[in-house]
């Protein structure tokens, strides 16, 4: 029998604000266990929350742009469970009014294919700690500096039909939290993690089957191998003529499966009710158009934009836009220098180079906009060759402190020689010095002009003009 | 001079006029402690020495004229449900016996920097749960007027201070009553402010959509200057409410009638099963004296009373069903000595912690939360809520005040109560739609029943109208004496 | 609405309370009779009436994003009946 998987997706996002959601201790990521803590974040007696502003700015924007209806009137509920990451015994939450609803998120599933994930609703809620876990003993230990950390919890339809999809949802909603700004979207630090809601029916069915969820998915990796394991398991489970439990699953990556977590769990009866600690929230007219007027372009009108405003390649624009920073570095640059085709040459060739090969990261390079642009009316000039220029480059980006051009360029002496006499010398010299290249060449095989060229420029210090070097190799050689 | 029987502000003047000193006033009420302390059970914990440090660095400021305000030098009994830093604050439960807070409640802080000296921690019914300040597991707190009584709940401890001149003045919470009914057995004035008035930050919550702190005292006038010295917007508690800074001690000095006042006389308080008849004689008197200084009183009809009961205990129930769930042995406080996995943990330590009408109403409030059950009684409850804000606020457009008796009868003699909870949750009848509604509430002391023992009128006005409350309190105690009446402790 | 033992035994759990066998048995009893009691609000017709969660109209109480310094640890830890020097400890909670 063929088979559909159904998912549904809930994706938690930490907001990059520099204070937790209820009180003022900073949200930086790792510190000693405890230190980032008061009163309030670690549920002293009498403490009470008070709502960051930021939180609700971050959250809204991120609504906004995922195309959903903005709750005005927002409140906050508590949801009570017991356990030892969470000092309250209770996460402030929202469940009767979350602040974004009915949302829709369109994703390219396969070349020239998009498809519309629909959003259920988005709301606001405090991280919990973390447990750390003895090697062997039989203790845990809290450690409340995630507590009180802002999320946003993404709540999707049961839209996704392939682990591509998935993928291509997350990364989706992670281009479009670092253009908002909003937040790290790192899963490796936990600031965008995802649970899978997942189910499978035989294929033309309209029922959905009982589904698991699966949590602890900390990388884009492990979604693909979790969603590809668990719908197996599942297949298996009817195939072989038993029922898929309800419940909670948590993914091992090392063992690469998923496993039944307590069903007590499932059995959870949170008893939501209205956060009395907390006034209700009022988004108004005038706050949602300012966050409305202010929402960034996003990488897919941007990379249009470049095939539009700079002729670049679809695909190069893509590369380029995948990352804010190198859209921003690219972009700044051009402003500066005027000559997208350049800046573009050296970003893709140069820099994408250092980072897939040895998995560097833009902000491993010294390249700000200026130096860049700077850097490419000289390489576009006639003043440096290619080879010159990536000599140039090179230390620009890898150089210390800033690099002084001009001085380097003098230093290393890679101003470029265009004197036709002296190369007509050279050329002279390296002629007398390979008759039998010569000879090949009468003999028909022209292509080994190529090599009278390398060595015209090599016996000139690789600084000769390589166009010059051509023509004049040609009309020697016309003159044997 | 007696100086146990200055009000607080009397202190104060005293102490600015130098005919007498902070660390004085102190040992005088730590004197008082010592000789009617045991017998009455008021205090958990007396923090004499540091308040004698603090009493002599106030002394010196209020010297150096640094110190003005009206309640300097002033020795002040707090709850013990108030965090105090470096001060234990056990709610009067077993959990938190040893739980001693890095932090002040903001009330604390204020208090401190107006120059008051604290002088202990209030006994209460466990977590603020109770009508009768038996809950305790420090154990029951007497009323001064007659030691087989009880001194009302929850802040009966601060009540039966503030009767047994243990303190001149005491801050205490009301939930549903708990300022305002001890303050009528204990014959003191008690005041319960607007929702949102007084920060609750540093108030171990008990109900956080209900509690507010507010003071215990001899009259109105000392309410006033309290209220003046611990009321505003603190930024730490989001339900704290921006509100005029004027001082409320000279609006309510200045009332000198009370003329054109509009006073309600709910006819259902008057007239119900269960109500003594002299508490409610006397609560007419008071209507009388209100309508010689002007007045216009009027019964009217509050039909919604028999709700408010059922409406209150399930709102209650199931905030704190949340609200104290974080004592779990985990992180401050007890935990049990013996445990197995960590579920266990939890259990052993909250059963063993727990008293049983703190457990009661965990499992009630858990209860009312439930799936399934939500709607039917939490949902319901916040309707009613919702219904009878609605009613007083129309009641408010006709009327300035609202009258009543603070309780139905005097206090009860010990053990009574808790042998039948549902008459000792009916204790409250009068004194929780208050808090349902968010208004501002006093007792005073309006006479004596058969057996010698105080009884109290409530006054009740809209929100924020605070002035109103304590000034028409304020006018009354000018024309009578039952405020400044003592009991003799017989210890 | 009747209390059973078995919902209050629901209720319990839910609570991390343990209730032994007499207390159990009382605790359904005055558990019963207050729910009981709490059934006369059904006898107030509430039909269309927006519950009330908070009673002011107060909206939009919100802190700036700025950093306070976090408290010492020493003071976090200090009221915890265990603790190491940098964490609180409990059971495990991994199988």
């Amino acid at each position: 029998m063929n088979w559909e998987i159904v998912m549904g997706l809930e994706v938690h996002v930490e907001l990059a604000t520099k204070t937790k959601i209820f009180c003022s201790c900073t949200t930086q990521f790792g510190g000693a266990p405890n230190t980032h803590c008061c009163p309030v974040c670690t549920g002293m007696p009498g403490t009470l929350p008070v709502l960051n502003r930021k939180v609700l700015e971050y959250a809204v924007k991120a609504g906004v742009a995922l195309g959903c209806e903005i709750t005005r009137y927002n409140k906050f509920d508590r949801k009570n469970y017991f356990y030892p990451d969470l000092p309250k015994a209770y996460q402030i939450s929202q469940l009767y009014l979350p602040f974004a609803r009915d949302g829709a998120v369109e994703i390219a599933c396969a070349p020239g294919l998009t498809k519309t994930i629909r959003i259920h609703e988005i709301h606001m809620e405090e991280d919990a700690g973390k447990l750390v876990h003895s090697a062997y003993g039989e203790a845990s230990f809290p450690d409340y500096n995630r507590c009180g950390v802002p999320l946003i919890e993404i709540v999707s339809e049961p839209d996704f039909r392939s682990a591509q999809e998935v993928l291509a949802y997350l990364a989706k909603l992670k281009s479009t939290f670092e253009y908002l700004g909003i937040s790290d979207v790192k899963m490796e630090e936990g600031s965008m993690r995802a649970d899978v809601n997942l189910s499978v029916r035989p294929a033309g069915s309209q029922a959905l089957g009982t589904r698991t969820e699966m949590k602890n998915i900390n990388s884009f990796k492990s979604i693909e191998r979790a969603i590809a394991y668990e719908s197996a398991r599942q297949i298996e489970v009817i195939e072989s003529g038993g029922s898929v439990i309800q419940e909670t699953r948590r993914w091992d990556e090392n063992k690469g499966k998923t496993f039944s977590m307590r069903s007590k769990e499932d059995a959870q009866d949170y008893r939501y009710f209205p956060e009395p600690d907390i006034p209700p929230i009022e988004i108004s007219d005038e706050m949602l158009e300012k966050i409305r007027a202010c929402q960034p372009e996003f990488a897919d009108q941007k990379a249009a934009r470049y095939v539009e405003e700079y002729g670049l390649s679809e695909a190069d624009a893509k590369i380029i836009v995948a990352s804010v920073r190198m859209a921003s570095l690219f972009e700044d640059t051009v402003a500066l220098c005027g000559n997208p085709k350049e800046v573009r040459y050296w970003l893709l060739g140069e820099v994408l180079y250092f980072i897939n090969d040895r998995g560097m990261t833009l902000s491993d390079f010294r390249l700000d906009a200026q130096s860049f642009a700077a850097f490419v009316k000289i390489a576009a000039s006639e003043r440096i060759n290619r080879r010159g220029a990536k000599k140039l480059f090179e230390a620009m980006i890898f150089a210390d402190h800033p690099l002084d051009l001009e001085a380097y360029i003098r230093e290393n002496d890679l101003e470029q020689v265009d004197d036709a006499q002296l190369i007509r010398e050279a050329v002279r010299a390296v002629i007398a010095e390979n008759p039998k290249t010569v000879e090949q060449y009468k003999n028909g095989v022209t292509k080994v002009a190529g090599f009278l060229v390398g060595q015209t420029i090599k016996r000139l210090s690789g600084k000769a003009k390589p166009e010059t070097v051509n023509r004049i190799i040609a009309q020697e050689l016309a003159k044997l | 001079m007696e100086i146990t029987k200055l009000t607080a502000l009397q202190t104060a003047a005293a102490i600015r006029q130098k005919t007498l000193t902070a660390p004085e006033a102190l040992e005088a009420s730590l004197e008082a402690i010592g000789a009617t302390g045991e017998a009455v059970n008021a205090y958990i914990t007396v923090c004499a020495g540091q308040a004698r440090e603090r009493a002599q660095q106030v002394q010196a400021k209020i010297e150096a004229g640094v110190l003005t305000s009206p309640l300097a030098g002033v020795p002040v009994a707090v709850k013990d449900n108030i965090c105090t830093k470096g001060v234990r604050t056990t709610c009067a439960s077993k959990i938190l016996g040893d739980f001693t807070p890095f932090y002040n409640a903001t009330v604390i802080e204020r208090l401190e920097a107006a120059g008051a000296v604290i002088i202990g921690k209030c006994n209460m019914d466990e977590f603020a749960m109770g009508s009768t300040s038996e809950t305790s597991y420090y154990g029951p707190t007497k009323n001064p007027w007659d030691l087989s009584r009880v001194p009302g709940g929850s802040s009966g401890g601060a009540a039966a201070a503030v009767a047994a001149l243990q303190a001149p003045i005491a801050l205490g919470s009301d939930t549903g009553g708990s300022i305002r009914q001890p303050a009528s057995y204990c014959g003191v004035t008690g005041f319960k402010p607007t929702y949102g008035t007084v920060s609750r930050y540093g108030l171990i919550a008990y109900a956080s959509s209900l509690d507010q702190i507010g003071p215990i005292a001899r009259d109105a006038d000392d309410c006033a200057a309290m209220m003046d010295v611990i009321r505003g917007k603190d930024d730490r508690d989001g339900t704290s409410l921006t509100v005029d800074q004027g001082s409320l001690l000279d609006a309510v000095r200045a009332t000198e009638s009370l003329k054109g006042m509009r006073v309600a006389l709910p006819a259902q308080c008057f007239e119900r099963e269960g109500l003594d008849g002299r508490v409610a004689d006397a609560v007419r008197t008071t209507a009388g004296i209100m309508e010689e200084l002007g007045a216009q009183v009027q019964t009217v009809d509050l039909d919604f009373l028999d709700y408010v009961i059922p409406a209150y205990y399930i709102i209650a129930a199931a905030e704190a069903s949340s609200n104290l769930s974080r004592f779990d042995g985990v992180k401050y406080g007890m935990r049990a000595e013996e445990y197995g996995d960590l579920t266990d943990l939890y259990k052993k330590t909250r059963s063993e912690g727990f008293g049983d009408e703190v457990k009661k109403r965990i499992l009630l409030g858990t209860f009312v939360l439930s799936s399934g059950y939500y709607d039917a009684y939490y949902r319901k409850a916040l309707q009613v809520k919702a219904i009878i804000k609605e009613r007083f606020d129309r009641l408010f457009e006709r009327f300035d005040l609202i009258l009543t008796p603070t309780a139905p009868a005097t206090a009860p003699i010990l053990g009574e109560s808790l042998a039948d909870p549902l008459k000792m949750y009916l204790s409250d009848i009068f004194t929780v739609s208050v808090n349902i509604a968010g208004l501002p509430g006093i007792s005073i002391p309006c006479g004596f029943d058969g057996a010698g023992m105080p009884i109290g009128a409530q006054m009740i006005g809209q929100r924020l109208q605070e002035a109103t409350v304590l000034g028409a309190a304020h006018a009354v105690q000018r024309l009578t004496d039952y405020h400044t009446r003592t009991p003799e402790v017989k210890a | 609405m009747q209390i059973t033992r078995e919902l209050v035994e629901y209720v319990a759990d839910l609570s991390r309370i343990c209730l032994d066998g007499a207390s159990e048995e009382k605790m359904e009893r005055e558990l019963g009779a207050v729910i009981e009691y709490m059934e006369v609000l059904n006898a107030l017709d509430t039909d269309g009436v927006e519950p009330l969660s908070h009673v002011f109209q107060v909206t939009n109480v919100m802190r700036e994003d700025a950093v306070a310094p976090s408290s010492p640890r020493e003071d976090i830890l200090a009221g915890a009946p265990e603790a190491t020097g940098q964490t609180f400890v409990v059971p495990r909670t991994l199988e």
